[in-house]
């Protein structure tokens, strides 16, 4: 074994999952339910809501405005990290998902049965992509209960997408989708080797 | 400016609309000169240069290592935008190094690698 390369395979690294979903619908909480720190929140730049970038160059001289998103972190080993960042859905944010998706494993999008509808932008997007995620649906204690599978066929999601149920309270739940997401980003990665 | 004791915690649910001038903070530059995943984590490194007199990058210096871009953005209340601008500074004077991350030109090799990692890391917690 090449000893330079299986050191440097080895150095202390740090990774992603994105969890996106509508405005309440529970990103916040899945990150605290699993993050060893109190979610934290970081900002990026907006230039104006339909073009802007997290990038200075774009930025106008004068004041601008931020967009927050909330994230934590897990420290899986001696030498790795998992941050998981949420991120608001609406289309009008995609221009801060390249730059936060960019070396992601994958994504969850976190439904709420009660508004399917915004999970369309985060769905849509990830497709675009070729980011790996799953769907997880947020089992409020008031909605109503669905099937997975009406779920899949109103949002039109591909057989191939894994759906899971989910209670962002709970860490034991929350951990369930990490690890379905993680072994879905591998799968993916293992069926693209195989076609080239 | 006062040094913010506490990093921003998420206090409510909306969305922020605070205004910023990056320009100030960042000395009128634009570009950062590394690439900088907001995951990627910071390790300061002692003993290079002096260390810097201008209070934007001090402050960073101060709360970056083992931390990542995200992280320290949150600590010292800047968009990341701005962070990795100051960041750049910091790796290019030799103060701070970073830490692997996968990017775009990451192998199949290592991005396989790492998520294998992750996976055994999650299955343990
Ligand atoms: N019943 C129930 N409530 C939840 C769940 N997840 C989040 N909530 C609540 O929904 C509200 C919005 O959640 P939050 O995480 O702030 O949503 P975000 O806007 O996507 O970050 C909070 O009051 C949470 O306590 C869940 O799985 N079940
Ligand atoms: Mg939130």
């Amino acid at each position: 074994m090449d000893y330079a390369r299986s050191s440097a395979q080895r150095s202390a690294a740090s990774t992603k999952i994105v969890v996106a979903g509508g405005f309440g619908v529970g990103k916040t909480t899945l990150v605290g339910s699993v993050s060893e720190i109190m979610p934290l929140r970081t900002e990026a730049l907006v230039t104006n809501e339909s073009e802007g970038v997290d990038d200075l160059a774009a930025v106008p001289t004068k004041a601008t405005t931020t967009v927050a998103m909330d994230f934590g972190r897990i420290t899986l080993a001696e030498d790795l990290v998992l941050y998981l960042f949420g991120t608001p859905g609406q289309r009008r944010f995609w221009f801060m998902w390249d730059d936060l998706c960019l070396g992601a494993i994958g994504a969850i999008v976190l439904v709420d049965t009660d508004r399917l509808d915004e999970a369309f932008s985060p769905l849509d997007y990830f497709e675009s992509k070729g980011l790996p995620f799953i769907v997880a649906v947020n089992q409020f204690d008031n909605a109503a209960r669905y099937p997975l599978e009406e779920v899949r066929a109103a949002l039109a999601i591909p057989e191939h997408v894994p759906m899971i149920d989910i209670d962002a309270r709970d860490r034991e739940s929350c951990k369930r989708a990490l690890i379905r997401i993680t072994e879905y980003s591998l799968e993916q990665l293992t069926a693209s080797v195989a076609v080239h | 400016m006062a040094l913010p004791t506490q990093p921003w915690t998420p206090d409510d649910d909306a969305p922020s609309a605070r205004v910023v001038r990056p320009y100030t903070l960042t000395g009128g530059r634009t570009a950062p000169k590394v690439e900088l995943p907001v995951e990627a984590t910071l390790r300061r490194e002692h003993g290079g240069s002096p260390d810097p007199t201008d209070a934007n990058l001090s402050r960073i210096l101060e709360v970056c290592d083992k931390r990542s871009v995200a992280e320290v953005s949150a600590h010292v209340h800047m968009p990341i935008g701005v962070v990795r601008v100051l960041l750049g500074d910091l790796i290019e004077q030799g103060h701070v190094r970073v830490q692997a991350t996968l990017t775009a030109d990451s192998s199949q090799d290592e991005r396989r690698e790492l998520i294998e990692r992750t996976l055994r890391g999650l299955r343990t917690l």
